[in-house]
């Protein structure tokens, strides 16, 4: 079987018997659902068998988006693999930086100075808040609600946005976070600004879980659809707002202790039934605990330096050895693991991202729904390509 | 009641429609191309190289030591060394590029290039509308369109630009002090060095050659 021969029956896997039994009537019928359909959030492919409107058989095609990553980055410095690390996942710059340094300042053995520590709770939990306000947004966009909820949360996207500009540079592509600190320091104006939008969203907050959360026709569309049972999430090590909706009481921020996240008091909201409703709920209460850590951050941060004085910047070479730093990243754990020989270039890079492992479990939570739901329930997983293929 | 959380969403869809009309605040988008939201002061898009004084060409900060295409991580910068050296801003002689290009079609906006930069040749531009038909030639800058002058460099980002005049006219004057008394010291050793000599001179003249 030659490699480029794509037929569907010609891959392993594909011609088992269906999970779900069809009825028996008629033939299945087979829909490639993607890579450019609307929902799809980029490039990718289910390719669906369906027995009327059931779905018996989901299989998750990617790659489209596939950009060598983690080769790349075994050919190039150190440094230079960091503008790369925002483009996994697009949305959340910042936390893929911050996950990248944590893994080389532990393969380095730097020391993050306390104000460095400050910024970077600020902006991962900014990063958090938009994240999911935009993941809704779109969730509810393919639920067809179009625009009214994608906007609003567009609305609060951008003022966050226009603070990621005004400190980086940039507003997707950050490019902010350095091994043993950061790149620029934050200003008093800047925190000023910070302090006023993060006043402000608690008020967005309630104004989008009026518009939707007791909504009869969300409900109906949600509840009881796409269930995740606890013990398929931990073993299919999914992680994130995902698996906290499956009921299972972990967070990163609490069990690593990584950054300085023992400081904060927050709590981390947890769902009973594992449909796309709680997946919906948790992301909406993470919000809100995410305001209630941005306001302990922003009153107490610290002033004083923002870079460990040893750090270098260019040409340094860790010790033979091996790290891995990881993050409680919007979509989950987001990991990189480094392994050094010695040389100026990671001899392994690899990162261990939080959409493609939350993917894995689509085919479960599609089997016997509708071909509709397939829609919502990829839409509550919560992924981005550039993560996905890397 | 069923449909009342729908009637709900509906009034704060309503209120937002209605405050439209009266809260600035909920106006969020401006006519691009006639209005225009001033960019962040640190806003970046493509690197461009500064010169001081009037010519471009021999004004030049970059010394063309090659730190930028080596740590670019897209590798867009292109630099072929001089053969012969120019005087840089405090006076020493230095390479210069004979060529500097960058591909801006490749260029990734990341600004490591600024960063490693230890002659603060390098900086961030802030034109970001820089769409072309062509898509090869139009979109490679060779040194002279990438050169911009200082005074252009204090226009876009004044305060940055402020602190770099600030490190670099430090740097001269350490610089200048430090040849003023290396100077000195050299007038210093010639004349102990004649004295010695004259001294030596009567017993072994051959040792005033050494």
């Amino acid at each position: 079987m030659s490699l480029l021969d794509t037929k569907p029956e010609h891959i392993e896997g594909w011609n088992r018997p269906p999970v779900i039994e069809p009825d028996g009537e008629g033939e299945l019928l087979e829909v490639a659902m993607g890579p450019h359909h609307p929902s799809t959030h980029g490039v990718f492919r289910m390719d669906v068998a369906l027995d009327g409107e059931r779905v018996v058989r989901l299989k998750p095609v990617f790659g489209y988006l596939h950009r060598n990553h983690e080769k790349i980055a075994e050919g190039t410095t150190y440094l230079a693999s960091m503008p790369y690390t925002d483009r996994l996942d697009y949305f959340c710059s910042l936390s893929n930086n911050w996950a990248y340094a944590l893994a080389v300042e532990k393969l380095v053995g730097q020391e993050v100075p306390e104000r460095a520590q400050y910024i970077r709770v600020i902006l991962a939990e900014l990063t958090r808040i938009q994240n999911h306000a935009s993941t809704i947004g779109f969730l509810l966009q393919e639920m067809g609600a179009s625009g009214t909820p994608l906007m609003y949360a567009f609305r609060e996207r951008e003022k966050i946005l226009d603070l990621f500009e005004s400190l980086t540079g940039s507003r997707m592509m950050c490019n902010y976070m350095r091994f043993g600190g950061c790149r620029v320091d934050v200003s008093g104006p800047w925190l000023a600004a910070t302090r006023k939008v993060v006043a402000g969203l608690p008020a967005f907050v309630d104004e989008f879980e009026a518009l939707l959360s007791s909504n009869e026709i969300l409900m109906a569309r949600c509840q009881g659809v796409g269930v995740l049972k606890p013990a398929l999430a931990v073993n299919a090590s999914i992680s994130g707002p995902m698996l906290r909706a499956s009921g299972v009481n972990y967070d990163i921020r609490k069990v690593d202790h990584y950054g300085i996240y023992d400081r904060f008091k927050f709590r981390v909201p947890l769902g009973d039934h594992g449909d796309i409703y709680d997946r919906y709920m948790v992301r909406v209460l993470e919000m809100r605990e995410s305001i209630g850590i941005l306001n302990q951050a922003l009153k107490e941060i610290p002033g004083g330096p923002i870079m460990d004085p040893k750090a270098k910047l260019r040409g340094f070479r860790p010790k033979a050895g091996e790290a891995y730093g990881r993050i409680e990243a919007p979509k989950g754990e987001l990991g990189f693991y480094l392994i050094s020989d010695g040389s100026p270039n990671p001899y392994r890079y690899r990162v261990r991202p939080p959409s493609l492992i939350n993917l894995t479990v689509l085919e479960d939570m599609c089997l016997g729904q509708n071909v509709a739901d397939v829609v919502l329930i990829f839409g509550s997983v919560d992924i981005v390509l550039g993560e996905v293929d890397r | 009641m069923l449909g009342e959380g729908i009637i709900k969403g509906m009034l704060e869809t309503a209120k937002n429609f209605a405050g439209s009309f009266v809260s600035a605040d909920r106006l969020t988008t401006v006519e691009y191309p006639e209005q225009r939201i001033p960019t962040a002061e640190n806003a970046r898009v493509f690197p461009f190289l500064v010169y001081d004084g009037a010519g471009w060409e021999a004004g030049l900060r970059c010394v063309a030591c090659q730190i930028c295409e080596k740590e670019c991580p897209p590798k867009c910068i292109y630099i072929e060394k001089s053969k012969d050296k120019k005087p840089d801003f405090v006076g020493k002689m230095q390479i210069y590029p004979v060529r500097f290009d960058i591909d801006i079609s490749v260029c990734m906006s990341c600004q490591i290039c600024v960063e490693v930069c230890p002659f603060e040749a390098i900086k961030m531009d802030t034109q970001f509308e820089l769409a072309t038909d062509d898509r090869f030639g139009g979109l490679l800058m060779d040194r002279q369109q990438l050169a911009k002058s200082n005074e252009y460099y204090h226009s876009i980002h004044p305060a940055e630009a402020a602190e770099v005049d600030a490190r670099l006219a430090q740097e001269k004057t350490a610089a200048e002090a430090k040849a003023k008394a290396a100077a000195e010291a050299a007038a210093a050793k010639a004349a102990a060095d004649a004295a010695k000599a004259a001294a030596a001179k009567p017993e072994t003249p051959a040792a005033g050659g050494n």
